[in-house]
């Protein structure tokens, strides 16, 4: 199997460094982080990803605008998608989920849950 | 005339009863195939019967004993079986069960370390705030919080940092006075059981008050005031977090407070050589 290839997009470095640690636990996962939506894009325009994992609130470039801007590009536009927030409002998961992303986990985050989710999405 | 009438009915009537000739004939075929047909089912239900109702055919002793002692043998070897299969399912109740303390073990032993990593990953003062402040919202799940730092002279606990809080708008504790006083007093957490509604009585009753210590000096205090949405109550890792931060957070805060006056010191030292050596 070849090797998958996860960005982090998160402005914390505390955070990616714990969804780091858990998606490492998934076998051949090569992982690349970006510090926000910006930087997450430019990312994504030199490597071959398999999945995004968000934050909303990042300075530069939020969440919700990076979805919006992989979406509608045709290259990424089936990449999916995870959104990793502080904001548990029912509203905000909608509007992220409207916009296309594939899933939406409020902090503070679960290892066992987060990599269920990523497993189910990539159906490994 | 008469005659030639005479002769049609009968012609007719020869007509009518070769019809009904016809008709007798039709009739006997019929009630034949019905007897034959009856005769038949007769058959059929007699063979059935005979099939459902045939004696088993009788075994001679020998092997009749060999065939009870085989079900028998199957019998103890399927209550065997039977015992064996509740035991491997207890088992694999247990293990499951193991499975999912495991599993809150490894995610906890993450959040800890990651904390702990990132709290002795810089000697920048600010640094070091900005990263105890992810840590109390992105681990334990806070919205509001503050932290404030002892300024031993003056015997107050100043505000240094804060979320979902005014900082400025914040006023200084003095040591002893009221709730997060008396928690910085004692060194001693403070869990509210019972906390209040308003978010003007929870600044001066927190839901929670972590002194941070170095050993038995106190350097400053973390006040959580609200918790994110999603995030009902604490849960154990937060208390492990809350024991992580009493002890790292303060050495962090020390460290970085240390080595920031000593990088001031220093250019300070080196800018004084240079004014003498010139």
């Amino acid at each position: 199997m070849a090797a998958l290839k996860f960005l982090i997009i998160e402005d914390s470095p505390t955070m990616r460094q714990l969804i780091r640690f858990s998606m490492k636990r998934i076998p051949r996962v090569e992982v690349i982080e970006a510090n926000d939506g910006l930087d997450g894009l430019k990312k994504l325009s030199s490597n071959q990803v398999d999945l995004i994992l968000t934050d909303i609130n990042m300075p530069i470039m939020d969440g919700l605008k990076l979805v919006t801007m992989v979406r509608g590009n045709d290259s990424y536009k089936d990449i999916p998608i995870i959104i990793i927030t502080t904001e548990g409002a029912k509203e905000d998961r909608d509007k992220a989920m409207a916009l296309g992303a594939n899933a939406y986990i409020t902090k503070p985050i679960q290892s066992a849950g987060l990599l269920a989710t990523v497993k189910k999405l990539l159906d490994i | 005339m008469k005659d030639d009438k005479i002769s049609s009915l009968f012609d007719k009537g020869e007509e009518f009863l070769e019809i009904f000739r016809k008709g007798q004939e039709f009739t006997r075929d019929l009630l034949k195939d019905n007897e034959q047909l009856r005769f038949r089912v007769v058959k059929l239900e007699e063979a059935l019967k005979s099939r459902y109702d045939a004696p088993v055919p009788k075994l001679g002793g020998d092997k009749y004993e060999e065939l009870a002692r085989k079900v028998a043998l199957y019998e103890l070897k399927l209550s065997e079986l039977e015992e064996k299969l509740n035991e491997v399912e207890e088992e694999n109740v247990g293990f499951a069960q193991r499975y999912i303390d495991v599993e809150e073990q490894n995610n906890n032993l993450a959040n800890l370390y990651v904390a702990s990593f990132q709290l002795h990953s810089t000697l920048n003062y600010e640094e070091v705030l900005q990263i105890i402040l992810e840590i109390i919202i992105n681990l334990v799940g806070a919205e509001e919080f503050a932290i404030f730092l002892l300024d031993e002279k003056r015997e107050l606990l100043v505000p240094a940092a804060a979320e979902g809080q005014d900082l400025e708008g914040m006023s200084p504790i003095t040591m002893g006075e009221g709730v997060i006083g008396a928690a910085a007093q004692s060194q001693e957490s403070y869990l509210n059981k019972n906390p209040p509604s308003t978010p003007a009585e929870l600044l001066e009753n927190p839901l929670v008050c972590i002194p941070l210590m170095i050993k038995d000096e106190l350097i400053g205090i973390i006040n959580i005031y609200k918790l994110l949405q999603q995030k009902e109550e604490f849960v154990p890792v937060d208390f492990e977090l809350f024991t992580l931060l009493a002890g790292h957070a303060a050495t962090a805060i020390f460290s970085s407070r240390l080595y920031s006056e000593s990088r001031r010191k220093l250019t300070t030292y080196k800018g004084f050589l240079n004014l003498l050596s010139q």
